[in-house]
This record gives C-alpha cells, structure tokens and sequence, in this order.
C-alpha cells in the first residue's frame, strides 16, 4: 500500500467541516495546474479545386474549408489530410513521405508550384490559401494530374548508365571525387514535375518538348563521366524541339522546392551542344 | 457567326469518337476467338454509358476520348487475354 494514500483515507474516514474544505481545495489545485490557458482558435479557409470524373460532365469547382491552425501541423500537407481525415473523406491528392523526398505532393499553392509537404501555412488567418494541381496538366482527380507524358519523357531520354565495356573485375565503375561532384545539384531531382508545369514554353509545346525536370536529367547523364552514350544522347537533342524549346524564362529555378537550378543545367546542354 | 452544315456531315470531334470505336474495333481482332465476343460488349458498353453527353459538351467529350485512349492502351496490352462486364 502505498504511504501517500493514507492521510486521504484519514480524510474520508473524518467527517467534518475542515477536513471537507481541505479537501476541496486539494480538488481545486490539482485539477486548475495543468489546465493550460484556452488559446482563442486560429480559423484559417483553405480554398481547393475540386473535380469529380465520376460525373464527367460536371464542371470543376472551388470548395472552401476551415480549419483551426492551433490544431493543425505547420505544413500545407497537415491542413490538406487534417481536412480529408475529418472534414471530406472525398478529397483526393497524392502524397507519400511528407519529408519532400518523394515528389507525390506536388501541386500549386497560392500560385506557387511546390510541394505541399514543404510548404509553411500562412499563418495569416485573413488571408485565403488556395490550391490547385499542377498547371497545365490534365486533371485525373482533384489535385492528382496526370504525369503520363512527363514518364513518357523521362523514358525517351534513357535515364541510364549507357556503356560499352564494364570493369573486367566485374566490379563496380569507379569515378574520381572531382567528376562525382559533378553530378551535384543534379542527382537530387525528385522528379516531382513543378518546374516543367511551370514554365510558359512547356505549357504551349507538352508533346515535344521535354520540359527542365527532363532537361536536367538529360545532363545529369551527359555530365557522368562514366557513361559512354554522350554522343548518342546529344544528336537526339539535336532538334529544334526537345531542348531549343527552353527560352530561359528560369520560372524552372525559382520554384524548385529542391533548390535545384534546371535553367542552369539546360544552358551547360546548350553550352556542350554548341562546342 | 452560324456555319451551315450539309445534313449527315460529322464534326471533327465525332469523327475522333468514331475513329476511337473504329480503333477499338480492330484491337478486339487480335484477341483470342472466344473472348472477342465480351471484348465487343465491354466496347460498346464504354460508348452506350455516354450517349446522354450532349453533341456541344466539349471538355466533357474531349475528356471521355482521353480517358478512352489510356483504357483503350491498357487493354490492347496482349497479356489481357479477356474482358468481364
């Protein structure tokens, strides 16, 4: 038995006016110290597009939520699965690692293409957010696009290590330090397509051009100095399409959430190409 | 600014959802003999689903060719071998 219980058995056992009061108060202090004080609720609206292909000829809409910021993450995607989980089960988006490492969350919030998991709510509640999926692209549900052709690109350009001989130990290919750091600022791209759905010139040409997300990957590889394919890989840039679409409008590098620079990695192709 | 059309020529748009059946048409040849006949109903249930989409809903046709083009991509895969309704 433990010893502290004694004196409140004491306590119940007497039955007068002090003992009741002593009571009480012990009642009152314990209940009133971890009441932490009521914070006034933050209501923020969050304004999102919303499309159902279920009714195909239904037109796509704004629907307005609210949500309480003093209960919610600090980051877009918390608002947008706070409203899923508990206000509309029928909001669909894509979303996976919520680190920014998987590129699922890409959509267009406030204007801006980023991802939604790393992406600060404005903390400003007179202020309406409001969300869209990525520009440009066809809308498969909600926030989902359909990424499609942008896989199809990715394809089209080979994204592997393309060589004529392989080590004869069978080993791995070795790469100087120097020519490892070549490839940084490159490797990093998650493939998440919001510098290709931002920029003017991939909007107007999908079908041909491959856009900065693909272009950046295209010198990743042409930049790898253990792949062989390089010459390969320049003639089919060799068109006016592909890579001559990329007017340096740089909308690329000012929205990669990655930090990225496509418009800087498009100007070495062109660079290369020209030499 | 009203064109005016020869009675029974198509718009472009119906000439696509045409072509679209037509394609579909030929995909379900090259599928083995005895499911043809469930790829066939499967087909025209897809088009008869949406006879009720007016001839002056654009996007909404427009939308109905592309969605039918991937399922169209999907099914022409030689591994799909049948089809149930």
């Amino acid at each position: 038995m433990n010893t502290y219980k004694q004196p409140l058995r004491a306590l119940f056992r007497t039955n007068n006016s002090l003992a009741s009061t002593m009571f009480a108060r012990t009642l009152a202090t314990a209940t009133s110290e971890p009441a932490a004080p009521e914070k006034a609720p933050r209501i923020k609206e969050f304004q999102i597009y919303r499309w159902n292909p279920d009714d195909p000829s239904s037109k796509p809409h704004m629907q307005t939520y609210s949500v309480d910021l003093n209960a919610c993450g600090p980051m877009m995607l918390d608002a947008l699965l706070k409203i899923k989980n508990e206000q509309d089960s029928t909001l669909t988006l894509r979303r996976s690692c919520r680190e920014g490492i998987c590129g699922s969350c890409a959509m267009n919030i406030n204007g801006t293409n980023t991802l939604a998991c790393l992406c600060r709510i404005n903390t400003d509640t007179a202020q309406t957010t409001k969300v869209y999926p990525l520009p440009h692209m066809f809308v498969i549900k909600d926030l989902v696009p359909d990424l499609t052709q942008f896989y199809k690109q990715y394809k089209s350009i080979k994204p592997y290590l393309q060589r004529t001989d392989y080590p004869e130990d069978g080993r791995e290919t070795l790469q100087s330090i120097a020519d490892r750091k070549k490839l940084d600022g490159l490797y990093e791209c998650i493939l998440c397509a919001c510098c290709s759905t931002s920029c003017p010139s991939y909007w107007w040409n999908q079908s041909e051009y491959l856009g900065p997300a693909i272009l950046l990957q295209t010198y990743r590889w042409l930049a790898d100095s253990r792949d062989h394919a390089t010459a390969e890989r320049k003639l089919a840039l060799q068109n006016s399409m592909s890579l001559y679409r990329c007017h340096t409008i740089m909308n690329c590098s000012k929205t990669c959430p990655k930090g990225l620079n496509p418009g800087l990695a498009i100007a070495r192709i062109k660079k290369s190409m020209a030499l | 600014m009203v064109v005016a059309r020869k009675k029974g020529r198509l718009t472009g748009l119906q000439r696509d959802v045409l072509s679209m059946y037509r394609s579909c048409l030929r995909a379900i040849r090259v599928k083995p003999a005895e499911s043809r006949h469930n790829f066939l109903q499967f087909t025209r249930l897809q088009f008869r689903q949406h006879l009720t989409v007016p001839k002056s809903d654009f996007t909404t046709i427009e939308y109905l060719l592309r969605r039918g083009r991937n399922q169209l991509e999907t099914y022409s895969n030689p591994g799909v071998r049948n089809v149930g309704i």
